[in-house]
């Protein structure tokens, strides 16, 4: 767990282009009271923010084109966004539900 | 309050070409004849999405011995399941798999006996098994399928866990489960031959260990734990009654898979009531659902509501009491039996699981 933190090769290179592999879906589940992403064999809750989060990652824009677009809708400082999106993007591609 | 279940394992077969000697199954398996047919099996898959169920099983015996297989994918994808086959991968061509994966298959799970084919086909019971498991990972990766290789261990095979993570890597696949086997059924009639020796699984826990660090970010590695060297037991399916369900291939409803194993139990059926009548009415499911049911040292337990006394099937199948705490709790007044029954080693020739 701890090198990831000091490990530069861990973070998200500005031109990634996250996406959910197939076999990796978010759902939004009234029974289940929320958002959900399914994986195989596991399931995770994810809130409204990590929910809004993930929905771009279509493989469509760039981490840092998602990050500046997260920055603004959020109103939020652009370092710590980058920080927490990273943190987040990272923890799912180590658990191999997010291409990069 | 009552949980809505998040997962269905549907047994659609007791039919399978392997003899695996620690089959999950139970031993008295059911025929053919009285398997559910494919209309019965569609409506229970909408039943069970309409109940909360995000995540089904297609599992057996050997899901692929069902020539409806591809339908029923169809109709849990089109009632909104992630839909999961757990297969033996003999008796599936790539042409089903295609098919499948047309129809909306989200998953494939295949199991492995061995990294080594000779030991591989011979803990199958199945000539020729393990090649066919390979021809199919690497048609599941073709078809851009996620795979998990799932690898159950024990004395014959727990030395290797190392080149079977290897294999679950050169196969593509972003998963494996290493599964120390659990003790029902085929396995605790073939305990003794499956048992690992203590310091076999303390050597199998280092290595897990030191492979789970190697390949962080390249593939996941879970784990179930062997039980009978375990200090407290394992929240069978995450708590009876409370996050899953299993349905047998003649569709009797149960709250875990080995849940027959326990005399007395009534345990209803789809062919007579719905799966929400079921999850909240049937007395199986309320028989040990909560903490109200549980006895001491359990009922005043801080840990109640982490592991739920444990399995209801293994307090069952080594005290004789099924509200007894799991034996395998270090706080189990029946603990020490546990270590007696694990110290019973041998290398004698499996009981193989036959219809």
């Amino acid at each position: 767990m701890e090198h990831r933190l000091s490990d530069p090769s861990a973070l998200i290179p500005s031109e990634a282009r996250p996406r959910l592999p197939r076999g990796v879906r978010l759902v939004h589940n009234e029974a289940q009271g929320g958002w959900i992403l399914l994986a195989p064999e596991r399931v995770f809750k994810a809130d409204a923010i990590a929910a809004e989060i993930i929905k771009r990652c279509t493989g469509e824009v760039t981490f840092a084109e998602l990050v500046d677009e997260l920055a603004k809708s959020y109103a939020a400082p652009r370092e710590r966004v980058l920080a927490d999106v990273g943190a987040l993007l990272r923890g799912l591609a180590d658990k191999r539900l997010l291409e990069l | 309050m009552l949980h809505k279940p998040l997962g269905l394992l549907a047994e659609l077969t007791h039919r399978c070409p392997l003899g695996c000697p620690y089959c999950s199954n139970p031993l008295a398996l059911d025929a053919r004849e009285d398997e559910l047919d494919t209309a019965a099996w569609l409506r229970v898959f909408r039943e069970a999405a309409e109940l909360g169920v995000l995540q089904l099983h297609l599992s057996g015996g050997e899901p692929g011995a069902r020539r409806d297989l591809v339908d029923l994918a169809a109709g849990a994808h089109v009632a909104g399941l992630y839909t999961n086959l757990i297969t033996s991968a003999v008796g599936i061509t790539e042409e089903t798999l295609g098919a499948l994966a047309k129809a909306g298959l989200d998953h494939v799970q295949i199991s492995i006996q061995d990294s080594d084919a000779a030991s591989a086909d011979r803990i199958a019971g199945y000539r020729g098994a393990f090649a066919k498991k390979r021809a199919l990972a690497a048609a599941v990766v073709r078809h851009n399928l996620l795979l998990t290789v799932n690898a159950v261990v024990h004395r014959a095979n727990i030395e290797r866990i190392g080149d079977m993570v290897d294999l679950a890597l050169a196969l593509g696949a972003s998963r494996i489960e290493i599964a120390h086997v659990q003790y029902y059924g085929w396995a605790l009639k073939n305990r003794a031959a499956l048992m690992p020796s203590r310091a076999q699984v303390e050597r199998a826990a280092a290595a897990l260990s030191e492979l789970r660090s190697r390949h962080h970010g390249r593939i996941v590695i879970d784990a179930v734990i062997p039980d009978y060297y375990a200090r407290y037991p394992k929240p069978c399916v995450g708590g009876w009654g409370r996050r899953s369900l299993n349905v047998t291939p003649s569709g009797k409803v149960l709250p875990c898979h080995a849940a027959e194993s326990l005399t007395g139990l009534e345990f209803w059926n789809v062919r007579q009531h719905s799966l929400a009548d079921i999850w909240a009415n049937s007395p199986a499911f309320n028989a040990f659902r909560g903490t109200a049911w549980m006895k001491e040292p359990c009922a005043s337990c801080p840990r109640r509501e982490l592991d739920f006394g444990g399995c209801r099937c293994q307090a069952f199948a080594l005290t004789g009491d099924a509200a007894a705490t799991d034996p395998v709790c270090q706080l189990a007044p029946d603990h020490a039996r546990v270590a007696q029954l694990a110290a019973v080693q041998t290398d004698a020739p499996y009981a193989y699981r036959r219809m």
